[in-house]
């Protein structure tokens, strides 16, 4: 299956079923990537294909050919958002902070508090009450370089020209 | 430069947000293996045949006789009652019985293992599966407080109010599920490849197992029991995705399944729960039904307080004596009463144990407490505020075992802050006649162990030089709320070093002290003494000299400390009587509701929380507690519902079980107060636990307020339909009361 990952083409043998998930977390030992459910509710496996984000545990891999993934691993480990997200406290236990981070990407610059809650209703986080995640999600806006967009820095090569729709896998977050 | 007091840099590094971090499901093993739990499908019976319908090549398969001998079939806790797999009689819905291992997880998820049973009594209780905690006829616990003469205070009462109150299960959702590795000490691929296993290859019998755990000397202990003399064991916890109280008892159980497959197999077995497992066979927050019996002067001086505390155990003994007590002590609430009986029972029936979840029984108890307050508040017609400074507890005053409270006391102080900031007593005034609602809740807790259970702990922690600075040695695990990080402060301060120059040694049982389990709101203020107290015994020792220079000159050194309460805590065990905590962290909650007239859905608008916590070590990460033990005191109040049907969590997934998202949390305002607690470390008290005993009493205060009747959580639109109209009826036959419950005299 061939498919840009984290910005580098890659063509990864697995079956056409398995879900993303588990392909990124076992074949490609990416483990960034968490599950928490299995079933598309908690937003922990959330990974972007072409920029939207959806949860890995639902798409099987069949639906990721032709398609630009980006895992947490793809941000690097200098990304605002993660600078942010430790700082504030926007992470306690973590184990949602990956997709809640990919979540965020999704959401562009600078989004509004509104923006931000439903944008992230998709995604659980047990520790924090969310309230240090808008903390984390606002600093990391106001802290970055002007001029630099936040919703594709550290990003590589993803495709922000492509007009193309994102194709919506039958994994795409469900929208309140 | 002081560390304490600041939001340094969590010790965390940035790991868990590039997804470097790694958890137990990240953790793997050259010739690593999965394995599956098959557990029981009916409440209560016993086991008459099991039958393997599947190819046996590539499977371990492992029951109860594989236990070692000279070992026990055995969750060794507090009372010897679990086995780690049934042997005959089943006692409740999922309990484990056979175990199987194999390299491809598919492979294992298909294998058919049949098991039959007979029906009939549960030997336990002599009849049918029991679901229901008051018709259970066997009591796991049951203890009295008594204070002064009941009967006298209710003589001198003016009017007496009474009234019963129910909390649900909750479940834990720690976003990572329950799991571990065993990793055999003989196994070969490791050794060649210099992994230890475990305390020494020589030693042909022994264990490791990594994994998601809050308290690794439990699972080391209930190891070394079920696996006897004959075997070493070695516990080394692996970054864990939240806990709350839902990995404090369970991993014992989990580490003995996944040892004995990694014995038998001679592999590393790695055991991940999957939702479905964890919601349905793991522990829940016990089910509570509280009575309330009230005499009152009619200027609302409370005179005397009957209260009957019932909560469902579950199948086996567990934690629950103690989730009991800390209820029971916390029933009558923040409020002085010299006359003053609580009776408190634990009953046995046959569903999955009930356990430890954040709270641990005061949530449930002071929930019954202040809604019941403020149905006192509607019965005298004094507001909720003015009725609370009537009797909240005070320097001087007792609680109900009759300990006397010091300057360390805030409930007027959290009370008055959280009236004013919220604008409470205006908003009541504007919200009358809408469909918004504003309620309020009081409560404390108690920091550390119960009575007398510190001093049995005999908690240790130690500090050693290293090259760089010091290095901090506890057993106290990181579970998001951020220990390393505020130990790491503490041990800064009190050696007089930059935070930059302290480690944290990483959680192994084979390096680290014993510092207790990490739970009941201790590992700040009880652990975090003992390493500040060590700290100024290696800061002797040292003299002028920097730890680093004294490491290079004399080489290591290192201080352990063993945990010493107060010399003025008193506890008497058999009678509940004395010094229950060393201290009490204070809380009020004020929380503003709109109810939606067509659905009686409830839509929390915002949530005031005032803590007095003693010090914040680190303000930052203090906040995030309240912020987050609200918001799971929100789902506790409002949403989150355990249907249970047959003994058996009928809703085991997060599509049917709701916990609250971005969209179901409420605006906070938090507030930290500091009255410090003289002997917590910097003054520190307790904070883990407070912040979810006060949102679920004020959120139903708050729909009360509307003119619900409503005496329960989780507050769902069907109960407050149910409310509206059974007040309905209630109207049409000119009866003031409803739920069975009076008011009056």
């Amino acid at each position: 299956m061939k498919f840009t990952l984290n910005g580098a083409a890659v063509d990864v043998q697995a079956h056409p079923m398995k879900r993303l998930l588990d392909v990124l977390r076992e074949e490609l030992n990416l483990t960034g990537t968490k599950e928490g459910c299995g079933e598309g509710e908690c937003g922990a496996c959330t990974v972007l294909v072409d920029g939207a984000p959806v949860c890995a545990c639902l798409i099987p891999f069949a639906q990721t050919e032709g398609t630009s993934v980006t895992t947490i691993e793809g941000l690097g480990e200098d990304h605002p958002l993660q600078h942010a997200f430790m700082d504030e406290v926007g992470a306690q236990c973590g184990i949602c902070t990956p997709g809640m981070i990919l979540a965020t990407i999704a959401l562009g610059d600078n989004p509004s508090l509104a923006q931000i809650k439903e944008g992230l209703a998709g995604n659980l986080c047990r520790c924090t009450g969310y309230e240090a995640i808008y903390r984390a999600i606002a600093k990391a806006n106001t802290g970055k370089k002007s001029g630099t967009r936040l919703g594709t820095l550290g990003v590589k090569n993803r495709r922000a020209t492509d007009k193309r729709k994102p194709a919506r896998p039958s994994g795409s977050k469900k929208r309140p | 430069m002081s560390a304490v007091g600041t939001n340094v840099k969590r010790k965390d590094g940035i790991g868990k947000a590039t997804g470097r971090t790694k958890y137990a499901d990240d953790v793997t093993f050259p010739g690593m293996i999965y394995g599956r739990t098959v557990r029981s499908t009916i409440a209560a019976g016993r086991i008459t045949s099991v039958t393997h319908a599947y190819d046996a090549a590539g499977f371990t398969v492992v029951d109860h006789r594989d236990v070692p001998k000279g070992g026990r079939n055995l969750v060794a806790l507090i009372v010897d009652d679990q086995p780690c797999l049934v042997e005959r009689e089943v006692r409740h819905v999922a309990e484990p019985i056979v175990l199987l291992a194999h390299a491809d997880r598919e492979a294992l998820e298909a294998a058919v293992v049949g098991i039959e049973y007979e029906g009939g009594p549960s030997l336990r209780s002599g009849r049918q599966a029991v679901f229901n905690p008051l018709e259970s006829p066997t009591v796991l616990k049951e203890f009295t407080i008594e204070k002064g003469d009941l009967k006298r205070g209710f003589d001198s009462a003016d009017m007496v109010v009474e009234g019963t109150y129910r909390t649900g299960h909750q479940e834990h959702v720690y976003i990572e599920t329950n799991g571990v590795i065993a990793v055999p000490d003989n196994y070969g691929p490791l050794a060649s490849l210099g992994v230890t296993g475990g305390l020494g290859m020589a030693n042909a019998n022994g264990v490791t197992v990594y994994g998601s755990i809050q308290c690794p000397f439990y699972v080391e202990k209930a190891l070394k029991v079920m696996l006897g003399p004959n075997y070493t064991v070695r516990v080394v916890q692996t970054e864990t995705g939240g806990g709350f109280g839902g990995k404090e008892e369970y991993p014992s159980m989990l580490a003995c399944h996944a040892t004995l497959l990694a014995l038998k197999s001679g592999r590393p077995v790695k055991m991940i729960y999957d939702r479905v497992e964890d919601m349905l066979a793991t522990t829940k927050r016990h089910p509570s039904y509280i009575t309330h019996r009230t005499g009152l002067k009619k200027d609302g001086t409370i005179v005397a307080m009957d209260v009957d505390v019932v909560i469902d155990g579950g199948a086996y003994v567990t934690l629950s004596p103690v989730v009991l007590s800390r209820g029971g002590i916390h029933a009558a609430g923040p409020y002085r009463c010299d006359n003053t009986r609580i009776r408190a029972r634990a009953m046995f029936t046959n569903t999955p144990p009930n356990g430890a979840f954040r709270g641990f029984g005061a949530p449930q108890t002071q929930f019954a407490m202040e809604v019941h307050m403020d149905r006192i508040s509607s019965a005298l017609g004094i507001d909720p505020v003015t009725l609370r400074e009537r009797n909240a507890l005070r320097e001087g005053d007792s609680t109900a075992t009759g300990q006397v409270l010091k300057s360390d006391c805030s409930a007027l102080r959290v009370l008055q802050e959280a009236v004013r900031r919220s604008g409470f007593e205006d908003k009541r005034e504007r919200y009358k006649g809408t469909k918004r609602g504003i309620g309020l809740a009081l409560f404390y807790h108690g920091s550390g162990f119960t009575g007398s259970g510190e001093l049995k702990l005999g908690s240790k922690a130690a500090v050693e030089l290293t090259k760089t600075g010091v290095r901090l040695l506890v057993s106290s695990t990181e579970i998001g709320q951020g220990t390393r990080t505020m130990h790491a402060q503490i041990v800064a301060d009190a050696m007089g070093i930059p935070y930059e120059d302290v480690e944290v040694a990483p959680i192994d049982t084979s390096i680290v002290p014993d510092s207790g389990p990490t739970v009941a709101s201790r590992t700040c203020m009880v652990v975090g003494k003992i390493l500040e107290r060590a700290c100024i015994e290696l800061r002797e020792k040292i003299g002028s000299m920097t730890p680093a220079s004294y490491f290079k000159k004399h080489g290591p050194l290192r201080v352990e400390k063993t945990h010493v309460p107060p010399a003025w805590l008193t506890w008497d065990e058999t009678l509940y009587r004395g010094d229950a905590y060393a201290t009490y962290a204070w809380g009020c909650n004020v929380a503003e509701v709109e109810v939606d007239q067509d659905t009686y859905e409830v839509r929390p608008i915002k949530i005031t929380a005032v803590s007095d916590i003693g010090r914040a070590i680190h303000p930052a990460m203090a906040k995030g507690q309240i912020e987050g033990g609200t918001g799971q005191g929100v789902g506790f109040g409002l949403i989150e519902q355990v249907v249970m049907k047959n003994g058996a969590m009928a809703n085991s997934q997060l599509t049917n079980y709701t916990i609250p998202t971005t969209l179901d949390t409420p605006e906070m305002d938090i507030a930290i107060l500091e009255n410090p607690f003289s002997e917590g470390p910097f003054g520190a008290k307790g904070l883990g636990e407070l912040p979810i005993d006060g949102p679920a009493p004020a959120l139903v205060n708050a729909i009360r307020s509307i003119g619900l009747d409503v005496r329960e959580v989780p507050a769902t639109p069907e109960l407050l339909l149910a409310s509206k109209r059974s007040r309905q009826h209630a109207e049409r036959h000119s009866d003031t009361l409803t739920y069975g419950a009076s008011v009056g005299a």
